[in-house]
């Protein structure tokens, strides 16, 4: 276990060794492997990984939600606010859901129910938590948490359905239903991944904004790593179920250390670089979490891997200055799970330096080669 | 059979002398002029009554020279799925001019047609809807070659098998299902079906949103490689910003069914002069926090109007900042604003373009620090790069 330096008072939730599998017809799917992290109060926290790299699992596993009886936890404990989740009874979950955790889906066109009025939505998350509240003071909180989120004629809004509103307006409704009780914690599940690129920037701004106002504490989930760039203060990194680099916002921009978070850096376009820069793709494609394979996940696709990596799985720990060492210091929150990572260097130029033997073949170089051969080679 | 780098076929089967080759000079390969596709809203079951239209494209115009990817941004909605179907003559367009290398295809239809159509071809955004899952990969990527009846049946999987090996897949895998390959291979299967019988034009409708973003690159690069061995010229459709730039040479930014903007990749990055592309280049994130830190996001008001009824005088009317700005000039609402072009042959469509360059809000929208000293837009006291803590 990694010993944390930061006093107990400042973690709104600690989830240490979470491990989560799914059966399927395939086999046990490992989704999340083994997972420990923290978040403080008002602390806004990214998780950034592709589909499949356990980032929604994860939340899901904190929120009660995995499905079943596919999903099972497999271990570990999520610590909120001093309980653990992982022991509390379907009913006693279910008063702290929505109550003190609660979640905004990526698609806000599913997660609405189109049957019944926006107000009925809105009362029914006021009211189930707190039986007391008469239907005019709920009336009244929901006309304000619809202000609170910036839609206009709130009082007309609550009448309609869902169908009535835009995409944009519709994850408004949902940030509204989140923060109808006050949550210390908001899990964003990938919340604006299927907007428009200017709502995107209204609803990350509104997100930013009300965790200003209440307080709450954000994880912000998500695949793009433009989005958490400007929004949190810490990122996680997630790949086959598990953190592979984690480290505050800056640092990790500034110094990425593991070949993952570098390759994805390097594989989308910028818009303030253009075409000045040539894009590196992550060769291969992500793990089968069918498999439990020895050695590092991310190794069959690394071009740093080495021998080592193929057979040894890397811890998360500490990184200073480019080494890999055990300290518990203050300038240790930049952790990395990899034997061979990046330097400075290397993360800038998107590859490692010129003589390192990757114990991996370069496919792509190879079907190049082969797809240039072809070429020449006809008539 | 070969492909040859003018992307022309020279030996096999499949002949040159498509309809209209067009003036053999001509840089320009396809030229839209004012083009317009309507789609009619009706009421009623029976008498289907004709009470109005989708203005989805609205006197569109560009030019798309040979060898260049020409970049169509947008908001969902926009048009520019449907510009790019309407150039493929997926739709009957409601009025203007599509001229793909001097032939006039507008109201083409039947054999000549089909002939065109093999000179231009298209990549389409989902890899899980657009390759039917009964076809092998042979089938699906041979499919073209066998409607326009190129070659022999040996002779087309021959071929097939060159162009999985040209998209980087094993051409072991021809007799293998769609299912059996991920989103990006998929996508590589989209990529060779595309270029089977040898395009000129390729319109790649959101060819990597739906691709996890490892996978994305891979695509981008392959896009390229095939446009610089064979000549292709791209419309690429997206609406993802950096994409956009990295691939295109230039831009064309829609709103509701108009251009408002056209320009270089590189200008439109560095001086966007339509208050609409500033406020898109400002919304799209930077992964770098420190230049994210000196970014200011324009955030626009509401959401874009039905296209049904549009906006009267400039259609960006109801949500530009700058309007607000230059407190509601009166001719926003009244008169609608062309496309003109600026001496720096950027072409916008905003009465107010001028007011926009070296903005404030320009400048923050894209992260150039704002010039310490206080004294006009114009002022260039500062570094180009201020250091940041």
């Amino acid at each position: 276990m990694i010993a944390f330096d930061e006093p107990a008072a400042d973690r709104l939730l600690s989830v240490e060794e979470l491990r989560v599998e799914f059966s399927s017809s395939s086999g046990r799917v490992h989704a999340v492997n083994g997972i420990t992290f923290e978040l403080a109060p008002h602390e806004t926290l990214g998780i950034v990984g592709e589909s499949g790299c356990g980032k929604s699992v994860t939340s899901l596993a904190i929120m009660g939600l995995l499905p079943k009886p596919a999903g099972r936890i497999a271990g570990g404990q999520v610590i909120f606010d001093g309980t653990d989740l992982l022991t509390l009874k379907a009913d006693e979950m279910r008063e702290l859901r929505g109550r003190d955790l609660a979640m905004v889906f990526q698609d806000p066109m599913t997660s609405l129910n189109p049957v019944i009025t926006i107000e009925e939505q809105l009362v029914e998350v006021i009211r189930a938590h707190d039986s007391k509240v008469n239907k005019a003071a709920a009336h009244k909180r929901a006309v304000e948490l619809l202000e609170l989120v910036g839609i206009p004629n709130a009082k007309e809004r609550l009448r309609g359905f869902a169908h009535q509103l835009s995409g944009g307006m519709r994850q408004r409704v949902m940030i509204a239903i989140a923060l109808a009780l006050h949550p210390k914690l908001i899990i964003a599940d990938e919340p604006t991944t299927a907007l428009d690129v200017t709502i995107q920037a209204q609803i990350l701004e509104l997100i930013q904004r009300v965790a200003n106002e209440t307080g709450a504490a954000v994880m912000l989930i998500t695949h793009d790593l433009g989005v958490v760039a400007g929004m949190t203060q810490r990122i996680q990194v997630m790949y086959a179920g598990r953190i592979v680099e984690t480290a505050t916002t800056r640092e990790l921009f500034a110094h990425p250390r593991h070949p993952y978070t570098v390759g994805l850096l390097r594989s989308i376009p910028r818009l303030d670089l253009g075409d000045n820069r040539a894009l590196i793709p992550i060769d291969g494609l992500p793990p089968d979490m069918t498999r439990e394979r020895p050695g590092c996940p991310f190794a069959p696709r690394c071009a740093w891997a080495t021998d080592q990596c193929l057979v040894e799985d890397p811890e998360l720990s500490s990184v200073i200055a480019g080494q890999r060492t055990v300290s518990a210091g203050p300038e240790a929150t930049h952790r990395v799970a990899c034997w061979n990572p990046a330097t400075d260097e290397e993360a800038a130029q998107g590859a490692p330096a010129s003589g390192h033997v990757s114990a991996i073949t370069d496919s792509t170089q190879a079907r190049a080669a082969a797809a240039a051969a072809a070429l020449s080679d006809a008539p | 059979m070969t492909m040859t780098v003018d992307g022309s076929t020279t030996s096999g089967p499949a002949g040159a002398g498509a309809p209209g080759d067009g003036p053999g000079g001509d840089r320009t390969l396809l030229s839209v002029s004012d083009l317009r596709m309507y789609f009619p809203v009706t009421q009623g079951l029976i008498f289907e009554r004709h009470i109005g239209d989708v203005h989805a494209v609205d006197d569109v115009s560009f030019d798309l020279p040979r060898g260049e990817t020409l970049g169509l941004v947008g908001e969902s909605g926009c048009g520019k799925s449907t510009t790019g179907r309407t150039i493929l003559r997926l739709y009957r367009p409601t009025a203007g001019k599509i001229i793909f290398d001097g032939v006039d295809i507008t109201r083409l239809s039947g054999e000549a047609l089909r002939k065109t159509r093999r000179r231009m071809q298209m990549i389409f955004q989902d890899p899980y809807a657009s390759l039917n899952p009964r076809m092998t990969v042979g089938g699906i990527v041979g499919e073209p070659l066998a409607v326009h009846e190129i070659g022999t049946s040996a002779e087309r999987r021959e071929r097939v098998a060159e162009l999985l090996n040209v998209v980087g897949l094993n051409p072991n895998f021809l007799n293998r299902y769609p299912h059996e390959f991920s989103g990006g291979q998929r996508q590589r299967i989209g990529v060779a079906r595309a270029i089977a019988v040898n395009p000129e034009l390729i319109i790649a409708d959101e060819p990597i949103s739906a691709l996890d973003v490892s996978i994305q690159a891979q695509i981008i690069n392959l896009m390229e490689r095939l446009q610089d061995e064979f000549s292709l010229t791209y419309l690429f459709i997206a609406h993802d910003l950096s994409v956009v730039r990295h691939v295109s040479n230039r831009i064309a930014v829609m709103y509701l069914g108009r251009i408002v903007e056209l320009a270089s990749s590189d200008d439109l990055y560095a001086h966007p002069l339509h208050p609409y592309s500033v406020a898109l280049l400002s919304a799209v994130p930077i992964p770098d926090p420190v230049i994210e830190s000196r970014r200011r996001r324009i955030i626009l008001k509401g959401d874009v109007p039905s296209p049904v009824n549009p906006p009267s005088g400039c259609r960006f009317h109801t949500r530009c900042w700058l309007r607000d700005r230059l407190g509601n000039p009166e001719r926003c609402t009244t008169e609608d604003p062309a496309l003109r072009t600026l001496a720096t042959g950027h072409e916008v469509a905003c009465h107010f373009a001028e007011v926009v360059d070296n903005s404030v809000e320009q400048r923050q929208a894209i992260g150039v620090p704002i010039p310490v000293v206080v004294g006009g837009p114009t002022a260039t006291a500062a570094p180009p790069e201020a250091p940041q803590a």
